[in-house]
């Protein structure tokens, strides 16, 4: 029964195998030699190696070991004077508080970011000491591995709630908290619209996320519509790749480096009209502007939900160490995976946040702090005024103020070394006052050397005008 | 270790291996190539040499440079696991898209958080693969992380207990804490996660007298004594000249490297660096290549083709090179070949910055890192970098090298530049803890901690490999990974330790390979033998519920282990005599 079926079918087939490889037949037979070479090129193609341009090298074993032989490396590090500005640092012996001592000299404090006094305060130092007897110094691991502390979790409460946002995070270092949280979210692709005289920090959050970026002049507001709307056209010429391109603004409330603060409502009313997400970093003025001290929202009023993400370092106003991101659940938590400077290092110290939570304390309890620091703030501005040679830059209410001069030299260095002689000369009349530091070459755009001019609510008018006053003598001097 | 006894136990390894070649009847005078090597460690001319699975290959090959036995090991992952892992993260895969879709039409209740109404027209913050895996994989087993504590992170930690009603979406404190609870999680390696004694009594001292905070950049006013005095100690521990110290571990890496490279600067980098390095290699600017983990073939090619060809398209030579290793790689718990990295880099004349954040005072007879191991020079290495975040019980990161170099990095570092110094009480941790690891405290605590973590390493390992536990990395790491490889046991194995009071870390992707799922332990020289034989009972017994006991090799003597003769090849007779070519 089956073999004739089999028969038929085979039949069958050898029929269409006929068929089909009958135009094969027909054809003509360079027509099958050329497809035969075309198909052992193609074998050839894909067997042979894959093409690198390093690897195709002519040389010789011996050319080899000759070229290894004579190669001669930089040194690691180019060779320093001994005298570079920046390689001895005055020593301070004993806290860098209201009274401290500087290359053996006692004096006022001008230099230290200490705005309302926290470091030497007992109750802080107390409560550090309370937790350094429950939990030791080191935490000995990152968030995600047993290093996540009770008091972490506190102070993160407390951060959010202080805020009046809906999350916070804490990192352990301050200068690691804008640059880990940028990268987290801007990624390859992205845009992120930063202010020029922004901070080293977010300058290097943005080197690591490698999004693209357009610098627009500081607190131009014009110039950044600009490049929005720049950015808007190119949005229409492509809107396939305007869907998945995120944009950020990036500001910092009170600058660091200029002492000024930004037009947060110019710049909300800007992000509600191209959809841009605005990051806040503000170290210089949570813990200073506001009334509750919460920083420049406060400041203008601004709702908060409106800024995507807030930043602050908790070594200025706080005087603990470490750093906090507050906002949404929604933009926040994301961080706790994505944040690498928050996954990847060991967790803070918790004797460092329980000194940070008693100072939210206090400043929960005495808002009347703020308003003290801002009358001192006016007072230092107002009293640096009249310093021959040299000029204010900042607001009346920044506790961070620069002394430039008012006419460049021309050479940078001999600026410096200028007003470097005005630092000394102030040390020597217990005047504790510092250089702006920066690294020349790093920075996008370096600013003007200066001097810098810290207010804390701990300087006396004695202080404050002994400090004017000897300013004023040594810019006199000095600059004549 | 006196000469004589390694030589003895290096040839033994080597005539072993030769033996087992002939058995095999490979016979080696086919083979005479190698006459003409120019390479150290490599023979470029042999194309064809079976290479052994790349899981095996950590026994030591240039034995004539190491002063002990170092024996490294990485059992294969049987095949049938393999595969069950695979399909393992396939079902979760298609479950997670079924319950997105559920999600998505409203069945499954949502947990994530959504975006404010006002925003819904922005570009979204986050694409939606992104978080698929931490949405549908990850917040199954979330409760293994962030286990709050509330006590010392010491020998044993108290945790507060917790517990979910919505499957780790989010967690409520029941107000309870979990006693005594055997840590074998935290860094602590010589015990000085401590609230008592005199490192505890120490930092007290410092934070009545300078406060917790700084308020400045070393190099504006934040330039206390005790970081001078910090800085000069931990020269004189390391054996170099010169030392700085840095707030962050973290950032002590990823804001020094771009001080030390630039463009037209290469770097390599081991493959399985920490994030950190990574970050700092990306940050500098320079070309970066990956070297396979601790494979120095693979590095010696990177080196040699890196002279010979140059920088790419222009082909100018490079600058300066750079090799970033780890002492101790935290999750495999591999020590680096560093006697062979050092021969490398003197002959290929690159830099080399080793990262000692596992290894300073965990290794060593005088707890001084890898160098202090291997007992070599520090001098030979160009950038000593650590942490003081393990051993030390603090916080932050140190480099040590020579004076111009640290003199550079005063001047040039990011961090002694724009961040916040080192808070004075965690100096001052440093700076007992390291005393009493040196003996400058006049006692023998010191060396006695270094002792009882050296013999908790061995006896912890020891007893884990016995029980037939796939165990990865050096017989000396205190770091202990243990092989679990299936998804689901990731979150099975932490939750029935903490249920036998036991706390461990687990790791699975992205931080290993995805099959390669493991716990990890950290042995601590707090640890009593009691409390080991605990963790030990209690591991085994969870081990035999889920079925953890992988190992096919179970009886080995731990200094010579029989599979790895798979890698007589690499032991070719000119490698008995690698240094010939160094001293031609």
């Amino acid at each position: 029964m089956g073999s004739p079926q089999v028969v038929r079918v085979g039949n069958n087939t050898s029929a269409r195998l006929i068929l089909n490889t009958w135009p094969l037949v027909c054809a003509p037979a360079y027509h099958l030699v050329l497809e035969g070479i075309l198909i052992l090129w193609i074998i050839r193609l894909l067997f042979s190696k894959t093409y690198k341009l390093q690897e195709r090298s002519d040389l010789t074993e011996k050319e080899k070991e000759d070229l290894i032989e004579e190669w001669q490396p930089e040194p690691l590090v180019p060779p320093m004077s001994k005298d570079h500005p920046s390689l001895n640092y005055d020593i301070v012996t004993g806290p860098p508080s209201h009274k401290i001592i500087v290359n053996g000299k006692e004096c006022i404090n001008f230099a230290s970011f200490n705005f309302l006094g926290f470091l030497d305060n007992e109750r802080v130092k107390q409560k550090a000491l309370t937790s350094l007897r429950r939990y030791g110094v080191g935490t000995c691991g990152p968030r995600g591995f047993y290093g996540t502390f009770d008091v972490h979790l506190e102070l993160e409460d407390r951060l959010a709630k202080f805020m009046k946002t809906e999350e916070a995070i804490i990192y352990s270092y301050g200068f690691a908290t804008i640059a880990s949280a940028i990268p987290a979210y801007s990624k390859r692709g992205d845009i992120v619209f930063v202010d020029e005289a922004a901070c080293f920090s977010i300058q290097k959050g943005l080197q690591a996320s490698r999004s693209f970026i357009k610098y627009f002049k500081h607190n131009d507001m014009e110039d950044l519509e600009r490049l929005l709307k720049e950015q808007e056209i190119e949005d229409q010429r492509n809107p396939r790749k305007a869907r998945v391109t995120r944009r950020f603004i990036i500001v910092e409330g009170l600058y660091i480096n200029t002492a000024d603060v930004c037009p947060l409502p110019d710049l909300v009313k800007l992000k509600y009209k191209y959809k841009v997400r605005i990051f806040l970093e503000e170290s210089m003025s949570f813990g200073v502007l506001g009334e509750h001290g919460r920083g420049v929202t406060e400041h203008f009023g601004v709702n908060i939900d409106d800024i995507d993400l807030i930043s602050a370092n908790m070594e200025n106003a706080v005087a603990s160490i470490g750093g906090f991101c507050c906002g949404r659940s929604f933009v926040i938590d994301h961080q706790r995976l994505s944040g690498q400077g928050y996954c990847f290092s060991a967790s803070l110290p918790p004797m460092l946040a329980a000194a940070a939570i008693e100072a939210l304390n206090i400043m929960e309890e005495d808002p009347e702090i703020f308003a003290i620091l801002r009358e001192k703030c006016k007072h230092v501005h107002k009293a640096l005024q009249e310093s021959p040679g040299v000029k204010v830059i900042g607001e009346a209410y920044a506790p961070a103020l620069h002394l430039q001069l008012e006419r460049s030299s021309g050479s940078r260095d001999t600026d410096v070394k200028m007003l470097r002689s005005i630092v000394d000369y102030c040390l020597e009349r217990q005047i504790a006052l510092t250089l702006a530091r920066y690294l020349d070459k790093e920075e996008r755009f370096l600013p003007p050397p200066s001097i810098r001019v810290v207010v804390t609510i701990e300087q006396t008018e004695e202080d404050i005008e002994k400090a004017a006053s000897c300013i004023r003598e040594a810019a006199l001097a000095i600059l004549k | 270790m006196p000469p004589s006894m390694t030589e003895s136990s290096a040839n033994k390894l080597i005539n072993g291996d030769v033996c087992h070649r002939t058995a095999n009847g490979k016979k080696s005078s086919g083979r005479n190539g190698f006459v003409k090597n120019h390479c150290l460690f490599q023979q470029p001319q042999q194309k064809k040499y079976r290479r052994p699975s790349e899981k095996n290959n950590h026994v030591v090959r240039n034995t004539s440079l190491y002063n002990r036995p170092f024996v490294e090991q990485f059992e294969e992952t049987p095949l049938l696991v393999a595969v069950l892992t695979y399909v393992g993260y396939g079902i979760l895969t298609i479950f997670g898209y079924l319950r997105d879709f559920l999600r998505n039409w409203g069945v499954e209740n949502c947990h994530v958080a959504r975006e404010r109404d006002e925003q819904k027209d922005f570009v979204p913050l986050y694409q939606d693969f992104e978080n698929f895996y931490t949405r549908n994989l990850y917040m199954r087993i979330r409760d293994n992380w962030n286990r709050p504590i509330c006590s010392v992170p010491g020998a044993k930690m108290d945790l507060v207990e917790r517990t979910s009603k919505d499957y780790n979406w989010t967690f409520e404190h029941t107000g309870k804490v979990v006693k005594d609870v055997i840590n074998m999680g935290s860094y602590n390696y010589l015990g000085f996660a401590e609230n008592t004694g005199s490192c505890a009594d120490n930092a007290t001292g410092s934070t009545h007298k300078y406060g917790v905070g700084v308020g400045s950049t070393r190099s504006e006013m934040g330039n206390l004594d005790i970081h001078e005095e910090l800085e000069q100690l931990v020269a004189r521990f390391l054996g170099v000249e010169s030392s700085m110290a840095f707030g962050m571990g973290f950032a002590t890496n990823s804001m020094n490297i771009p001080a030390l490279a630039g463009k037209g600067c290469l770097i390599l980098s081991d493959e399985l660096n920490h994030a950190s390095l990574a970050l700092g290699a990306r940050l500098s600017g320079a070309t970066i290549r990956v070297f396979k983990h601790n494979n120095m073939v693979s590095l010696e090619k990177l080196l040699r083709d890196a002279i010979v060809h140059g920088q790419p398209r222009t082909h100018r030579p490079w600058k300066k090179m750079l090799i970033l290793v780890e002492g101790i790689y935290s999750m495999e718990g591999s020590i680096v070949r560093l006697p062979e990295v050092i021969a490398l880099k003197k002959h290929y004349k690159a830099y080399l910055y080793l990262d000692e954040a596992h290894s300073i005072g965990a290794l060593g007879p005088r707890g001084g890192g890898v160098v202090d191991y291997f007992g070599l020079d520090p001098k030979d290495v160009d950038i000593m970098m650590g942490t003081f975040t393990k051993s030390f019980g603090a916080a932050g990161g140190y480099i040590g090298g020579k004076r111009e170099l640290i003199d550079y990095l005063r001047s040039h570092s990011h961090s002694s530049i724009y961040a916040t110094a080192m808070s004075p009480p965690v100096s001052q941790q440093i700076i007992t803890s390291m005393k009493i690891i040196m003996g400058e405290d006049n006692t023998t605590l010191g060396a006695e901690r270094l002792k009882q973590l050296s013999e908790n390493t061995t006896y912890f390992r020891r007893k884990l490999r016995e029980m037939g536990f796939i165990i990865y990395g050096n017989n000396d790491s205190p770091v202990v990974p243990m092989m679990l490889y299936m998804p689901a046991k990731i979150g099975a194995f932490g939750r029935e330790m903490l249920k036998r009071n036991i706390g461990t870390v687990v790791v699975g992707f992205p931080a290993t390979p995805i099959i390669e799922s493991r716990a990890r332990f950290c042995v601590s020289a707090a640890h009593t033998r009691d409390m080991l034989d605990t963790a030990l009972e209690a591991i085994s017994e969870v081990g035999d519920v889920l079925q953890l006991k992988y190992s096919r090799h179970h009886d080995f003597p731990s200094s010579l282990d029989p599979w790895s003769s798979a890698e007589s090849l690499l032991l070719e007779p000119s490698h008995v005599k690698p240094s010939c070519h160094i001293t031609n």
